[in-house]
């Protein structure tokens, strides 16, 4: 037993309830205490984080009460490599989003001057972001199923209203078809979860107790079917995708830093987790169709993002083209494509994040998502520019930067495994390194038509980065810098995890390179 | 015939254990100048040029340790860290062929660097630039001194990157924003094929680091459709790289950056990267008449014909030496596919173009300088006696390209012509053709230039450029006189260079009195004695006349941006219309559609509740008879 | 001798589920329920004399009770509908729909 994962999650909800509980016009304080306790749950998880032993058992940290007895639920928590860097994922994108939305739920100014009052006071706003908090810390430090499965629906509630209440002009529209589309998705889960409870027989809902139970392989496929659907919602997969753009465009910044960088990696965690380890034979057999699927959205995402005219849209349209990678990563089963597309999740939220906080901050200055309306941004605010550049270039997986070495062992991984002795998946590798090329083209095309040419009349006004900005993004392309030369601390603590997945889906594809390393 | 020498782990320190900090250096006046940004405006160009001395410095102290190391010894791998956990350690690889690449790059960057001080001296973001040609440097180092694909390939988009900054310096400038992109795109469809390379590599040889592909090579033997695939692959990545045919598209848009620019990256170095990946991965192209060593060949031959003609119609000075940067690239590559004994020659002509091409380059920037950046030859002339140093560096530059006996390009450029007429007579003849066409476009570049009538604009005053500037033209062109004997005679490039790329199966020997060296000769005096009738005694039309339809084809780079915007911007942007409608009509349609049929339904469905509790009662009592007789039909009661 | 009951059962109910669906006065309307209640009553005793035991009887006064329970809050409600509109028809009373 240990405290740890029960204290990070009860952190971020005391500071919650404290924070709603502030006394009116009390906004100031309300930001400084939710930056306070968020700070707080990233140092804690840091410290937690230098705990874990890389050679250890799976699942670290574990704490496991009694919940539901009558159907053997419990409150079950613990941390393999792959969640571990999750939640610090989170932990580190929290602190950075408080600090971002500073003036998200104060009301924008839209393009034609009207302002968008949010539906919600500020520090409702700041609450919610702490409640979300501890429920991405528990989504993926849950290892009980049915425990999880609370999380995942529960995830919805504080990002329905952050979209609903603080969101743009379609907020509305935007946020019920998020909470429709999660919910059709979470309801084919629960009867997956339920009946894989009765099916396996053993009256309890705790993961490792359930893995390698399930052995008919009808009854694995449509279980699989179950989880994977809503897996497929959430990450998003092509064609249950149009929910996302809408969402992303019209979220404030920060919340849409928090669902596309954390909330949609839940998606890709659980196939990598659930899926396979539980489903192991439905898994292989739905493979070619998954990587398909996957490829389809690597490619159709790329081309459709090149398409559009609103940057937030655009951003969320290349995400769908990276959560392809992952899920090609994670369905290739292979230790390098698995250990690429765990990578990926976590490089994905930095370089994603730091890409919708410079478009939230170019937004901010002019009031519209619109690329049209933008130009020469570069000659006024240098800095701004700089940074946008930098996180756009992380977008195109530049390499160098970090999500390079995700992207680049996810194609490779791909392309050299061996799972199933078809030419498949070298063809879908290679199909999909045309993404390489149409990466290219949409960001630095949004690039070119945004921070370069002549200056637009009302870019001219614009101020350059203050101290706050500074602080939000710099720390972020840090860590993109940083993990695209030294990715070997996450890594070191990814592999041992994947290993562990594919020793449970029973595919023998060690790593590619065992005679290249080390020489 | 032997390969490559076995690359053996370096232990011991000294400055080959240190080599990494050539590529230090500049990183980190990089990272200081970008992170200090104004601060560093007064000192910024002095740190710049000082990192890029500083790396020059490691560079030579490395080949010096290298010299002093037995033949068999001089592969040195060193290891820094581990980078991908299974898969690639970050290490660095000394061998001859890389230090000569590190002594290229430090030397005539630093030239560079030093030029740009004066030459941007009136723009207000000077220090930026020295920022982007640091990050540059850095890059190109990693290029060429990885010891494994993936640090090769980090490198190789490194300099990407830096192109792509600097093209788009003056990014206020839409054609300079314009050209910066597509450099970037082209080059990213070249790196496509150097990816999906990497992936066929690590698959067949389960290793990307040089030293472990080289045992595995000379273990098995590679044979086959794989590698026959890796070699085509890579040749793309060259191609995007080095502006060969059918990528070579951006390269004369890419004269939109700052002068100095075009002569490190667009000429001496950057745009070399293919011809050393090719070299570089020197396995993958053998036996020479295999199909990939071939293709190298004819990609080469095509492109310095095509380069060629481009720079014979073009009026842009920076234009027309961007067509013989193609040109002279395209030699290169037609020296590397012939294998083992066309690698001196080719390296040795991509080291003295860097000299030569890079003295062109700025003698083209310090006339530009003193025209008020006018870059129309149309209205230069007659500057010879106002810009007395820029012309006769420029002039020996034009020597040696046009391959003068006995001046740097002569060795070189003969070389590869002698070796290609040998191998590959087609091709041979075709680059002998190609060097008589250069003699007469960079004659015609002279003539325009310097000689003639001043065509001036009327608030041009011609002046030298400053000392700053002057000087390293000075040393570039001592290069461009004396390298190229110095590199090729008595094998000196091609015996230190083979524990690197292996050796041929004959000695190739330098021939003087060669047919086709002659016959060279003779085409070059044709051209030049053609541009002097047409050019030099002529008077130059102020308005390009419409020309011939030949004149018009080259002048539209040969519609390369035609057949791209043809063959692809437009079915891409039709397919990108299509796609973000069908996402919001189709999918979203559907989506959408469905949402409001379930609202529509229910709207309907809820005019039954009427309100009158006796309808209900009725409903009631119809729902238990339906029950009642369903129950009975079962006959479950 | 059952079925006579349950004949006289199923026509109480009959009468009285007619009762409800064609009178408009709510306290006749609410008359007639009674009545199909009591023609249940009616065949859960019958049965349980067929049967010799108790438990339809059981069942029967557990109706009367929940009956009696009905009525009071029944009548409760229709007299505060007679208070405030001024009629005991069932029709009138029906704002509560789409």
């Amino acid at each position: 037993m240990s405290p740890w994962l029960p204290i990070l999650m009860a952190v971020p909800v005391l500071g919650a309830i404290v924070v709603a509980l502030l006394p009116k016009g009390s906004d100031k304080l309300a930001k400084q205490a939710t930056l306070l306790v968020s700070l707080v749950v990233l140092v804690l998880t840091l410290v937690m984080a230098v705990q874990f032993k890389t050679g250890g058992p799976r699942f670290q940290f574990q704490a496991v009460y009694d919940w539901i007895p009558s159907f053997g639920v419990k409150f079950g928590v613990g941390v393999d490599g792959i969640a571990l860097v999750l939640i610090a994922l989170s932990a580190v994108l929290v602190p950075i989003v408080v600090l971002a939305s500073w003036h998200d739920a104060d009301g924008t100014q839209s393009a034609d001057g009207t302002l968008i009052t949010p539906k919600r006071s500020v520090k409702t706003y700041f609450s919610l972001l702490l409640v979300l908090e501890a429920m991405m810390i528990g989504v993926f430090a849950s290892t009980d199923i049915f425990l999880f499965y609370v999380f995942f629906e529960a995830m919805l509630i504080p990002m329905y209203f952050m979209i609903g209440s603080y969101g743009g002009a379609q907020r509305s529209y935007a946020a019920v078809k998020f909470l429709l589309y999660s919910l059709f998705g979470g309801l084919l889960m629960l009867v997956a979860v339920i009946a894989l409870y009765v099916v396996a027989g053993k009256g309890t809902f705790m993961f490792p107790e359930l893995v390698g139970v399930i052995q008919d392989p009808a009854t694995q496929k449509w279980l699989f079917a179950g989880f994977f659907i809503a897996f497929a919602i959430k990450a998003p997969l092509w064609p249950v995708h149009t929910w996302l753009p809408d969402a992303a465009a019209q979220a404030p910044a920060g919340a849409a830093v928090l669902l596309v960088g954390v909330l949609d990696k839940v998606g890709t965690f659980g196939m990598l987790r659930f899926c396979l380890e539980l489903f192991p034979d439905a898994a292989k057999a739905f493979t070619m169709p998954i990587v398909v699927l996957a490829v389809i959205s690597i490619i159709y995402g790329a081309i459709v993002a090149i398409g559009q005219t609103d940057m937030k849209r655009l951003i969320a349209y290349t995400s769908i083209s990276h959560f392809g990678f992952i899920v090609m990563g994670v369905f290739a089963m292979s230790q390098v494509s698995q250990s690429g597309a765990a990578l990926y999740m976590v490089n994905h939220g930095f370089a994603t994040g730091a890409l919708f906080l410079a478009a939230g901050f170019l937004i901010a200055r002019r009031g519209s998502p619109h690329i049209a309306d933008y130009g020469g941004v570069q000659k006024v605010t240098p800095l701004l520019a700089g940074f946008f550049l930098i996180a756009g270039l992380a977008g195109l997986s530049l390499p160098g930067l970090s999500s390079f070495v995700s992207e680049f062992m996810v194609m490779i991984g791909t392309y050299t495994s061996s799972a199933f002795g078809s030419g498949a998946l070298a063809v879908a590798a290679i199909v999909s390194a045309l993404a390489v090329i149409l990466a290219a083209v949409y960001i630095l095309w949004m690039v070119q038509r945004t921070l370069n040419g002549p200056t637009a009349e009302p870019v001219k006004a614009f101020k350059d980065l203050n101290v706050r900005e500074i602080v939000v993004l710099a720390p972020l392309i840090a860590l993109i810098i940083g993990f695209g030369f030294f990715p070997k601390p996450l890594l070191d603590v990814i592999n041992p995890t994947v290993t562990q997945t594919l020793v449970n889906v029973k595919v023998d594809n060690p790593a590619i390179a065992e005679k290249g390393a080390g020489q | 015939m032997e390969s490559p020498a076995e690359i053996v782990q370096h232990t011991a320190g000294g400055m080959i254990g240190a080599s990494w900090l050539m590529i230090a250096f500049p990183l980190l006046g990089a990272a200081i100048l970008l992170i200090l940004g104004r601060m560093t405006n007064r000192w910024g160009h002095l740190l710049g040029v000082a990192m890029s001395l500083a790396s020059f410095v490691v560079a030579v102290l490395t080949f010096l340790e290298i010299i002093g190391l037995p033949a068999e010894q001089r592969r040195q791998a060193v290891h820094l860290y581990e980078f991908i956990p299974g898969m690639v350690d970050m290490g660095l690889l000394i061998d001859p062929l890389s230090i000569s690449f590190a002594l290229l790059i430090t030397g005539v960057g630093s030239l560079i660097h030093i030029y740009s001080i004066g030459y941007m001296s009136h723009d207000p973001e000077r220090r930026r630039f020295f920022s982007y040609l640091n990050l540059f440097v850095a890059a190109m180092l990693l290029l060429v001194l990885a010891d494994n694909y993936v640090g090769l390939f980090i490198g190789w988009e490194g300099v990407g990157l830096a192109s792509y900054l600097l093209i788009g310096f003056w990014q206020f400038k839409p054609s300079a924003a314009v050209a910066a992109k597509k450099a970037f795109i082209v080059n990213r469809v070249g790196d496509f094929g150097l990816l999906v390379g990497m992936f066929i590599i690590l698959a067949t040889f389960h290793t990307l680091t040089f030293s472990e592909l080289g045992k595995q090579i000379a273990e098995h033997p590679p044979s086959g459709g794989a590698v026959t695939a890796i070699g085509l692959l890579l040749l793309l990545g060259a191609c995007g790289k080095s502006a060969q045919l059918p990528l070579q598209s951006w390269l004369l848009d890419a004269m939109e950056g700052p002068t100095p620019v075009s002569a490190l990256i667009h000429a001496a170095t950057m745009v070399t990267a293919g011809v050393y990946l090719v070299v570089r991965s020197g396995a993958f192209f053998f036996p020479p008449d295999s199909t990939q060593a071939i293709a190298v060949s004819v990609v080469g031959a095509a492109t310095l014909l095509a380069g060629a003609i481009i720079g014979c119609a073009k009026d842009d000075i920076k234009k027309g030496l961007a067509g013989s940067t193609m040109s002279q690239i395209g030699y290169m590559m037609l020296g590397a596919g012939l294998g083992p004994a066309g690698y001196a020659f080719a390296i040795g002509h991509l080291i003295t173009h860097g000299f030569f091409k890079a003295d062109l380059f700025l003698g083209a920037g310090s006339v530009m300088h003193g025209m008020n950046d006018e870059v129309n030859m149309r209205k230069y002339g007659g500057l010879r006696k106002h810009m007395p140093i820029t012309f006769a560096t420029f002039f020996i530059g034009y020597l040696a390209i046009i391959g003068f006996p006995l001046l740097s390009g002569y060795f070189t450029k003969d070389g590869i012509i002698e070796t290609a007429v040998h191998h590959q007579p087609i091709l041979g003849w075709l680059a002998v053709l190609g060097a008589g066409i250069t003699g007469f476009y960079m004659s015609r570049m002279v003539f325009m230039t310097f000689f003639g009538e001043k065509r001036w604009e009327k608030d041009a005053h011609p002046h030298e450029s400053p000392a700053v500037m002057t000087w390293p033209l000075m040393i570039l062109s001592i290069g461009a006189l004396f390298l190229g004997g110095y590199l090729i005679l008595s094998n000196r490039l091609y015996f230190f260079l083979s524990p690197a790329v292996g050796t041929a199966e004959a000695t190739p020997e330098f021939d003087f009195a060669s047919t086709a060296g002659l016959v060279t000769l003779a085409l070059v005096a044709v051209g030049a004695g053609f541009a002097w009738v047409r050019y030099g005694r002529a008077e130059v039309p102020a308005v390009a006349p419409r020309g011939s339809f030949l004149t018009t084809f080259a002048r539209r780079d040969l519609y390369g941006d035609a057949l791209n915007e043809s063959l692809f911007m437009r079915p891409g942007q039709w397919l990108t219309r299509f796609a973000v409608y069908f996402d919001n009509r189709g999918i979203d349609g559907l989506v959408n559609g469905l949402a409001a049929g379930i609202g529509g339904t229910s709207g309907r469905l809820r005019r039954i509740q009427t309100g009158f509790a006796r309808s209900y009662a009725l409903s009631i009592l119809f729902g238990a008879a339906l029950l009642a007789g369903a129950l009975l039909l079962v006959g479950n009661i | 001798m059952t079925t006579h009951y349950l004949v006289l059962s199923g026509l109480l109910f009959a009468i009285g589920a007619m009762g409800v669906l064609i009178r408009r006065n709510a306290i006749v309307v609410f008359m007639c329920v009674e009545l199909m209640l009591n023609a249940c009553n009616l065949a859960f005793v019958a049965f349980a004399r067929q049967n010799g035991n108790l438990e339809g009887q059981i069942i029967a006064f557990f109706v009367m009770v929940v009956a009696a329970a009905e009525v009071v809050v029944g009548l409760a409600i229709i007299v505060t509908i007679f208070r405030t509109r001024r009629s005991a028809s069932v029709d009138d009373a029906n704002l509560l729909k789409y």
